[in-house]
């Protein structure tokens, strides 16, 4: 893996445009934004483990803590809010046995409630692992979980 | 039922491949530049259709591209926002999952008008389906000769890249998405100089939302007069990707003619509200826009009928209250959503916000007090000395709701409570 991405940011005009793509990769591969996983990306773009820090930290979707398996991003922009973000949140950390923000014993899940995820048409909704549910209910949330359980994860992004 | 231009190809779970595209004249548009027309000739054609950008401001396109000057440097970038996430909005995503090829030809199309040779498509995370699809179709252009060297037999080349964000609303803004691509941090820049002079890597750079670039190919085919003739009013041009979302019977995104009145999309297209709500107000284009006064409901959604009423057309992304809904609590889930989303670059942004999000949560919890509203006020003027649109947008729900639901605001603060919690 590391290998690759050192091809590719050789090969490219600016190598900083690739910061994003190698900081995915690493997460994708460690499992998180480790900080043995940030000194690497940094060596590898030629930058210094601080800058890359300052990006790592402004993104949503870069963990630089442990996840699980399946990180649910629920969406708790304004229409979720609206059709019933409080109760799918509440039934979700219930079911789970875990408050927003924190990962199962099991190291399955982790619940992160984010900012309009741009499904609105699919509101209640959350992203599991690049892929969108909703409207959500409870009855969906138990089917979705279920199945996710029994299926071995795939990389959190697609590359 | 209106005509269909964007959304022609749209069929349910179904993504248009290049042959349907093609089917449906697509790339004729690309063919047709190529051979006959120059970069200026685009530029002024746009121009001449009235296209206004689709990303909020509404700044004509054309007038954006003749920014470049004749002599600027190259190489040249052109740059196609799909970061979209203003809340409410989900038209980028639905068209990539609709037609992508009809976002790469306009996308190809703008880069001819500005001489750019290298494109690149910004996308945000939570459309990892689209950044996928696009990645894609883009092969499948190159293969068909429509990407690469040479572009059909041409002088013209143009690279086209899928450019992948971690997520962060600031970097749908213009300069703050090229800082962005440039691996810095995603703060917005100043003009001068402009982006189309000094933008990315310090090269002359065009950055225009998705939905702006999806009509070239048609203004280019149809001519900019019948352009101008499917908005319903003469101060708009083109049709319009509206979003309707909240309490509504149908939420979706629907293709209808610039300037179609609010009440119609609500009513009609939305299908109505849902059982048991009464509308109440809506915010008409995005989370930055003004909740609208329900007198207000037959404006017009375009950039120049939504400023007569004091509103702003945004995204076109309508998102509907009902009577049931405490508009403090959603003016307090907004400003969760900018306190948390602000880059913290500039000093109004960072340190007003907060402030504001405080006191409507006093409010909200039934520790407001009535010296709260001056001083809500004092604070959203303040945000207009920042550095860019994001925090004068953070403010709009604020203001509005001051404005058209004072009362509901006085009965927080005389209850002690909010009047909508059982």
């Amino acid at each position: 893996m590391i290998e690759m991405l050192e091809q590719k940011i050789t090969s490219a005009d600016h190598p900083r445009e690739l910061v994003v793509d190698v900081m995915f990769a690493l997460q994708n591969y460690y499992g998180y934004l480790t900080d043995e996983a940030l000194e690497e990306g940094a060596r590898l773009l030629r930058m210094t483990p601080l800058e890359l820090e300052e990006l790592a930290t402004f993104y949503d979707f870069i963990y630089r803590e442990p996840v699980g398996k399946f990180v649910i991003h629920i969406c708790d922009g304004v229409v979720c809010w609206m059709n019933g973000y409080g109760s799918v949140i509440n039934y979700l950390s219930e079911k789970l046995g875990i408050k927003p923000g924190d990962t199962t014993k099991d190291g399955l899940f982790t619940l992160l409630p984010t900012a309009c995820l741009g499904y609105c048409d699919l509101s209640p909704a959350m992203l599991i692992n690049g892929r969108a549910y909703g409207p959500l209910t409870p009855e969906k949330i138990d089917d979705i979980l279920e199945r996710l359980r029994a299926e071995i994860p795939k990389p959190r992004m697609a590359r | 039922m209106y005509p269909q231009v964007l959304f022609q190809n749209r069929q349910p779970n179904r993504i248009a491949t290049i042959d349907e595209y093609r089917q449906s004249g697509g790339y004729q548009a690309l063919a047709t530049v190529l051979q006959k027309y120059s970069p200026k000739e685009v530029q002024q054609l746009v121009l001449d259709s009235g296209l206004q950008g689709r990303g909020g401001a509404g700044f004509p396109a054309g007038l954006k591209w003749k920014s470049v000057a004749d002599d600027a440097p190259f190489p040249r970038y052109l740059i196609t926002n799909i970061d979209e996430m203003e809340p409410g909005t989900f038209k980028d995503r639905v068209m990539a999952h609709a037609d992508p090829h009809m976002i790469i030809e306009g996308t190809i199309l703008a880069a001819y008008a500005v001489s750019a040779e290298k494109g690149i498509i910004f996308v945000r995370p939570s459309y990892e389906s689209s950044a996928l699809i696009l990645e894609r179709e883009i092969r499948i252009a190159r293969e068909a000769g429509y990407l690469g060297k040479n572009i059909l037999g041409s002088n013209f080349s143009l690279d086209l890249i899928v450019h992948r964000s971690a997520g962060r609303y600031i970097c749908g803004e213009g300069t703050a998405q090229i800082n962005a691509i440039m691996g810095l941090r995603a703060h917005p820049k100043q003009s001068p100089p402009r982006s189309t002079e000094k933008g990315l890597w310090d090269q002359p750079t065009v950055l225009n939302n998705m939905e702006t670039l999806i009509n070239v190919p048609h203004i280019i085919r149809n001519g900019a007069e019948w352009f101008k003739g499917l908005a319903k009013t003469k101060t708009a041009s083109g049709t319009k990707l509206y979003c309707v979302s909240g309490r509504v019977n149908r939420p979706g995104c629907y293709e209808l003619p610039m300037g179609t009145r609010l009440r119609e999309i609500i009513e009609e297209h939305g299908a109505g509200m849902s059982p048991g709500s009464e509308f109440k107000t809506c915010l008409p284009g995005g989370a930055s826009t003004y909740y609208l006064h329900k007198k207000f409901l037959d404006a017009e959604m375009d950039y120049e009928a939504m400023k007569k009423v004091g509103n702003r057309l945004g995204t076109g992304a309508v998102i509907v209250f009902d009577q049931k809904t405490c508009l403090v609590r959603a003016t307090l889930n907004l400003m969760d959503f900018f306190v948390r989303e602000s880059c913290g670059w500039c000093t109004p942004c960072r340190e007003a916000l907060p402030f504001i999000r405080d006191l409507i949560w006093r409010i909200e919890e039934g520790e407001g007090r009535e010296e709260f509203i001056p001083m809500l006020r004092r604070m959203s003027l303040h945000t207009w000395k920042s550095y860019c649109a994001f925090a004068p947008g953070a403010t709009m729900p604020v203001t509005s709701l001051l404005d058209h639901f004072p009362e509901e605001v006085h009965e927080h603060i005389s209850q002690k409570r909010c009047p909508f919690k059982e």
